[in-house]
């Protein structure tokens, strides 16, 4: 592997944006359990729902600066790094990401003040309108970037110009590519399903800190809740996502589930360890057959053998970073039905070995959300937008060095952001419900049982 | 209907706002580098919570309008300024996050850090825009559709000035905000501010214009002014916007050495001189979009890109400046000391 400018700017971009997508992940989802509590409190004037929606906008503040952040560095990503892709696309994707800056971002924006800062400015229905303009804002967001994104997987309503340049012909099948459905529903589904295991953690922690409150018990069972009901549908949702990906990026497909050989009877593997320069497996545990049954379609499901070696995405990334997903979304999906049992038997709110395992459980979401997108872009490999323009040809020319360089200062700036945004989040996060702010405390005695 | 002109004006319409916003929020920064004390700097931190972030959006569709506007100056422009944008954007990530972490951290130290990382950022972020913007002014290299100069071609001389005297401009924005945003000893040490910065601003635009005007022989040929001939007729045509630069100059030092003005001018008037700036430039680089090099036609993305995104921009951005306009209007008033303090 060679130390060249477009295997840095290959690693700078899987960095940034895999730090990125951390923090949307987490905001969308955070974003509507606020929009929730707060209409909930409007609705029942129970003060537990204002408590929690107190206590979680400051953790939302946080993620949201960070996330907005890192999501500036993308927009110059494409030209200072991937300037001829820039040059190519941008006829097809231009839009869509202007879209996406005026419908959702201003709009979270200006709206996110009056969320933080309008208490004392706008009554308490203007104030729950802010927070659901932020929370559609942030799901509109979503809706572009993934649009945007599908088109690359799954390009369609195009054309190509003499300049190999791509052009739109219709914009409906632009946007509604045909992976785009299935993309946005998984994705979606992905930052609810991450932020009620971050929220789930928080009261495991808390619980374990004895520091237990009304807000508290609502956190988790409603985390535990919405874990055991969502995990089902994106469950089914990844199913859909295979299913696209059979049909559409079979290379990707085959490198996912570690076939070589295109034949009948695919086997679902287990665990094993890709060997690219012998085009094998070794010390592989399949389950011969299941593979034909879960993924369908028409048989024999192609291997990589079907695709020249240039053709072929990393099989070993792709291949790990999917079962990391699968493996880190079923631990989600025990520990959703684990707290939905205990809650039953009344015993959620005493410490044990679940919250001892629903602390470090909080960060499943995010790796399961990071592993997924490896497993997208690294299986669309070597294309930028799938079948028609390769990555090596979408580089910028810039110099090798200036990308060591600038790989080094975001590593090193995200490094200390993270580090610090991760122990702000934690602490507000740990230290429970007991941080009344003074100008809203009137009535706060009304505590409702959780 | 010409879609890359009506476009070139949206995009600069786009970063002229992000000019006269984020440039008020970052002036700001960089002034809390002078506040007494932690109260102070609070109080200056207020008094841009509430907008700084959608202030910031507008850098955010300037980038990406450009990419989808004008594909091939992003493609070109972006490698050229790949170090600046690079510094750019790590400083606008500390100061962005400071925001919140200077109130979330709880040791004297990281306190300090994130108090440095705000005013630091801000700093830093303002002279890699003006190092952005002096070197786009110059001109950039090209060979048929990429960059083709090297990795330091926007360290220059000029590009410094430039760098410079957008922080003091900055400054000025930042200090003329804080006169009417605060009250009492910060708003007097804010009027001490702007009156430097006034001084900085007044000289960097004469040494900016200068220069500028010698950069290019069809820069200086724009104004009228040729090695040849001077053609009275074209420095009659733009006369008016040095002009009114000098008149929104004199009435700017008149409110800041005088009592009695609105709180609200300085920064008005401040924001007028920078768009008489703004509109010397564009008078000297029209029509390229990658000086000197591509113009905005041939760098501009297919006409049913342009026709697509436009409709939308049409509808939305009277919207966007609307409820902008309200959340401003909902924080108008003096900072209180204290306020939005949400630790």
């Amino acid at each position: 592997m060679e130390f060249d400018a477009l295997f840095l700017s290959r690693l700078q971009f899987a960095f940034v944006i895999a730090f990125h997508i951390i923090f949307p992940a987490f905001t969308i989802g955070l974003a509507a359990f606020l929009a929730v509590c707060e209409g909930l409190w409007l609705a029942t004037k129970h003060d537990v729902f204002r408590r929690l929606y107190l206590h979680w906008v400051k953790i939302f503040a946080v993620a949201f600066a960070m996330g907005v952040v890192s999501g500036v560095v993308m927009s110059y990503q494409f030209g200072t790094n991937w300037s001829v892709f820039s040059d190519k696309t941008a006829s097809v994707l231009g839009p869509l990401l202007g879209y996406e800056v005026l419908t959702a971002f201003f709009l979270e924006a200006s709206f996110l003040a009056i969320m933080l800062f309008g208490w004392k400015r706008v009554g308490p229905r203007l104030h729950f309108v802010s927070t659901l303009i932020v929370a559609v804002g942030t799901t509109v967001s979503a809706f572009w970037i993934l649009a945007a994104n599908s088109w690359m997987q799954t390009p369609a309503g195009y054309g190509l110009d003499s300049g190999g340049r791509f052009y739109a012909t219709g914009w409906i099948e632009v946007i509604f590519n045909p992976s785009f459905g299935a993309r946005l529903a998984h994705m979606l589904l992905a930052a609810f399903i991450t932020t009620a295991a971050a929220v789930l953690a928080a009261g495991a922690a808390q619980t374990l800190r004895k520091r237990t409150s009304p807000p508290t018990r609502f956190q988790m069972r409603m985390a535990a809740a919405t874990l055991a009901l969502l995990m089902p549908v994106q469950i089914w949702a990844g199913h859909w996502s295979g299913e696209i990906a059979r049909d559409y990026q079979p290379a990707k497909l085959a490198a996912m589930e570690g076939w070589w050989q295109t034949r009948e009877g695919q086997p679902t593997i287990l665990f094993a360890l890709p060997d690219e320069g012998a085009q094998r497996n070794r010390a592989e545990i399949a389950i011969p057959g299941l593979g034909d049954i879960v993924v369908g379609g028409e048989k024999p499901l192609k291997g990589l053998d079907a695709f020249a070696p240039d053709e072929r995405p990393p099989v070993s990334i792709t291949f790990w970073s999917f079962r990391i997903m699968v493996g880190a979304g079923l631990g989600l999906f025990a520990l959703g039905l684990w707290g939905l049992a205990l809650w039953r038997a009344g015993t959620l709110d005493r410490p044990g070995l679940f919250h001892r395992l629903a602390v470090p459980g909080g960060g499943l979401g995010f790796i399961a959300v990071v592993a997924g997108w490896i497993v997208a872009e690294v299986g669309r490999q070597p294309y930028t937008v799938y079948g028609l323009l390769r990555t090596e040809d979408s580089v910028s020319p810039v110099a090798a060095g200036a990308v060591a360089g600038s790989l080094l200062v975001f590593v090193t700036v995200y490094a200390i952001i993270f580090t610090a945004g991760a122990l702000y989040m934690a602490r507000i996060a740990v230290r429970g419900f007991d941080d009344e702010p003074a100008e809203l405390s009137k009535g706060a005695s009304a505590l409702a049982a959780g | 209907m010409d879609l890359p002109l009506i476009w070139a004006f949206l995009i600069a319409l786009a970063v002229m706002l992000y000019v006269l916003l984020d440039g008020f929020d970052l002036g700001v920064g960089i002034l809390a580098l002078f506040a007494d004390d932690e109260a102070e700097r609070n109080v200056l931190a207020a008094s841009v919570e509430p907008v700084w972030d959608g202030n910031e959006t507008w850098l955010v569709l300037g980038g990406g309008g450009l990419f989808a506007a004008f594909p091939l100056a992003y493609a070109i422009l972006m490698p050229a300024f790949y170090l600046p944008v690079l510094i750019m954007l790590a400083a606008l990530i500390f100061r962005g996050v400071a925001f919140e972490f200077r109130h979330k951290a709880v040791g004297a130290r990281t306190k300090k850090f994130w108090n440095g990382a705000f005013s630091g950022g801000s700093l830093v972020a303002a002279f890699a825009q003006g190092l952005i913007l002096g070197a786009f002014v110059q001109g950039v290299e090209v060979e048929d559709r990429a960059f083709a100069g090297g990795a330091f071609d926007w360290l220059t001389p000029f590009s410094l000035l430039v760098g410079v005297s957008v922080v003091v401009g900055y400054v000025l924005l930042g200090a003329t905000w804080l006169i009417l945003k605060t009250e009492g000893a910060t708003r007097e040490g804010a009027l001490k501010w702007a009156r430097r910065a006034a001084i900085g601003v007044g000289l960097a635009m004469a040494a900016v214009s200068l220069a500028t005007l010698s950069i290019d022989p069809r820069v200086t040929e724009r104004w009228g002014i040729s090695m040849s001939h001077v053609e009275l007729g074209q420095i009659a045509r733009l006369a008016p916007i040095p002009l009114a630069a000098s008149g929104l100059f004199f009435w700017l030092w008149r409110d800041l050495t005088r009592p009695g003005a609105p709180d609200w001018r300085p920064y008005v008037l401040s924001a007028g001189l920078f768009l008489t700036g703004y509109l010397g430039l564009a008078a000297s680089l029209f029509p390229y979009a990658v000086p000197f090099a591509k113009t905005v036609w041939e760098t501009a993305a297919r006409d049913n890109a342009l026709g697509f995104l436009l409709v939308g921009a049409l509808v939305l951005l009277p919207i966007i400046l609307a409820y902008t306009a309200y959340v401003y209007s909902l924080f108008w008033g003096k900072v209180k000391p204290g306020e939005f303090y949400h630790g």
